[in-house]
């Protein structure tokens, strides 16, 4: 919980990891890959959050407890996996990683699985599987995920609607899903976010979580987002955007409130990205300016903080939140509308 | 700088990030020029390791092509540093083959054609809102945008961008033909400009908010070494 000018805050760090990507589980690829993350981290942290890269490539439990619970604000987070077997041995942060935690503080953690719809039947019964075995309500898709010659597949693969249905069937109704730069067939557009619209509009009751908010691709996902009721948005890398380039951030989040609305974006640190103590107390700060830029955006009240921090994904997940820390009134966010005019092929 | 050196990073700005839509000078993609006789050997550097194959591989070979056109060069060799998969994009490029021959079983359908077109659809949306947007400013109203012609229209760097892409997308820029199209060429009508004009603004923002982060990672893995020809300080 976060406190600040008697407003309080509810908080669901809706991304969170407990990577292992040390030396000794990481071939050539899993090396690019953790740099690339750490590079992600040293640019956009406040320069006293940047950690030495010894500590970023396997970061201990204590450390987890300490930036999320202890000094982060998060009453609540979730653990989404990203298996990446191919670059990391072991897993990079598999669920069974995850499940570890999970099960020495189940009040602290939610945790989500995942699945690969290249394993067919045999992964199917696996997922079904550990579904049961940790009583899963989400998962987390890397369609960019390599798999011996594959670079990635799609929600719309005939191969993926099986897993959807056995989600449907199993009560697995949030579905986050995190575009990559690679996918078949390669000349394509790895970032495109056409196949989530569909697999939406087929699964009207599943929720569809887009990671990233679709960055790079932030007006394709927001194109699905007016369309579909069912598609939210995850703000893990927008987010940390506040603190270096916080003109930039305020556009992006302008723009999300006024195609989504403030009831489907969802606040993520992707930890240990970044830690959710900083990103929390800027976001709590941040005013919509008044210039021409951003006349068309609405004004970001303390309601809408709420709801962004902690009380969508809240609502998503059936989190128990205490009463004072609720909204009384409902959202004020545009309801689903028809497509805009402007044409712009996807 | 010898001169040939200066053509060759003049060409070089005429290849662009096709994501991104600036020229890949500007952005510090290029790390080395060495000039030897007709030959010059190029090698460029992306943000990160695991950037889209297929643009770093539009880029790679639209750079080759750009050092080839400059009179007097007839070799040109383009290496592209700590990507994953700068084995095959290199080899690829400079063999002069595809991006398919490079990816052999990886691609399907045409070329990279169609994601090249998308993305200038892309760039001429928010180089048009740009250019909306400073006329909005001095004054005129979304109605008087749409009935504007491009002859009314004063040269400015924003206009001429404008144009550049508007060309490369094979529409009409006769100065009878209006200003306000969209990327298949019709003219937006008057009811439709501010819904037309609020989705475009999003494109921008999206695209100058992925510049603005490749820009910085960048910086980041190169520890600030500017690029060849990198005239603006990086963020």
């Amino acid at each position: 919980m976060y406190e600040k000018d008697g407003e309080k805050y509810f908080v669901v760090d809706g991304h969170v990891h407990y990577w292992d990507a040390s030396p000794e589980n990481r071939n050539k690829y899993g090396e690019g890959f953790i740099n690339c993350f750490y590079d992600y981290h040293k640019n956009l942290s406040p320069e006293e959050w940047v950690w030495p890269k010894e500590k970023y490539d396997k970061y201990t439990e204590e450390d987890m407890m300490h930036d999320l619970f202890e000094t982060g604000y998060v009453d609540v987070a979730i653990f989404q996996p990203t298996y990446l077997t191919e670059f990391f041995p072991h897993g990079f942060n598999t669920t069974e990683q995850n499940a570890v935690l999970k099960e020495k503080y189940p009040d602290k953690f939610i945790l989500n699985g995942s699945f690969d719809p290249r394993e067919g039947v045999q992964g199917l019964e696996q997922f079904e599987e550990l579904v049961d075995k940790y009583d899963l309500k989400g998962v987390k898709l890397y369609t960019a995920e390599w798999k011996g010659d594959s670079r990635g597949w799609k929600l719309s693969d005939p191969s993926a609607t099986k897993y959807l249905e056995k989600c449907v069937e199993l009560g697995v109704k949030n579905i986050h899903v995190h575009k990559g730069p690679t996918i078949w067939p390669l000349n394509r557009d790895a970032f495109d976010v056409a196949d989530v619209d569909e697999a939406a509009s087929e699964f009207p009751d599943l929720n569809f979580i887009v990671e990233h908010v679709g960055l790079p691709r932030l007006e394709d996902f927001c194109w699905i987002g007016v369309q579909e009721p069912n598609v939210y948005g995850g703000l893990a890398v927008a987010i940390p955007f506040i603190h270096t380039r916080r003109h930039y951030f305020t556009q992006v989040i302008g723009e999300l409130l006024y195609w989504l609305g403030e009831d489907r974006l969802l606040f993520g640190s992707d930890y240990a990205i970044w830690s959710p103590k900083w990103l929390v107390e800027e976001f709590v700060d941040l005013q919509m300016p008044e210039s021409g830029e951003f006349e068309d955006f609405s004004e970001l009240t303390p309601e809408v903080k709420r709801k962004i921090l902690g009380l969508n994904a809240a609502k998503l997940y059936d989190i128990e939140v205490p009463e004072e820390l609720q909204v009384e009134h409902a959202g004020t966010g545009p309801a689903v509308t028809e497509k805009p005019a402007a044409d712009l092929p996807t | 700088m010898t001169v040939d050196e200066a053509r060759i990073l003049g060409a070089l700005s005429g290849v662009r990030d096709p994501e991104l839509d600036e020229p890949i000078t500007e952005l510090g993609f290029v790390s080395n020029l060495e000039i030897e006789g007709e030959a010059v050997n190029i090698r460029l550097r992306l943000p990160t390791y695991f950037c889209a194959p297929n643009f770093a591989y539009l880029m790679v070979a639209d750079a080759r092509e750009a050092a080839l056109s400059v009179p007097g060069i007839g070799k040109a060799k383009v290496i592209l540093e700590e990507h994953y998969a700068s084995e095959e994009l290199n080899s690829g490029v400079n063999a002069g083959g595809g991006f398919d021959d490079a990816f052999p079983g990886e691609t399907e359908g045409p070329d990279l054609e169609e994601l090249r077109t998308i993305f200038r659809r892309k760039s001429f949306v928010s180089r048009q809102e740009r250019l909306c947007r400073t006329l909005l400013s001095e004054g005129r109203s979304p109605q008087e945008l749409a009935a504007m012609r491009l002859g009314e229209m004063a040269t400015s760097q924003d206009f001429e961008k404008y144009l550049e892409r508007r060309k490369e997308l094979g529409l009409d820029v006769s100065e009878e033909s209006p200003l306000v199209v969209d990327p298949d060429g019709n003219k937006v009508p008057e009811e439709a400009v501010i819904e037309h004009l609020r989705f475009a603004k999003t494109v921008r923002v999206s695209i100058e908010g992925n510049a603005g982060l490749c820009r910085g990672l960048l910086d980041v893995r190169y520890g600030g070494r500017r690029g060849v020809g990198q005239k603006e300080a990086m963020l």
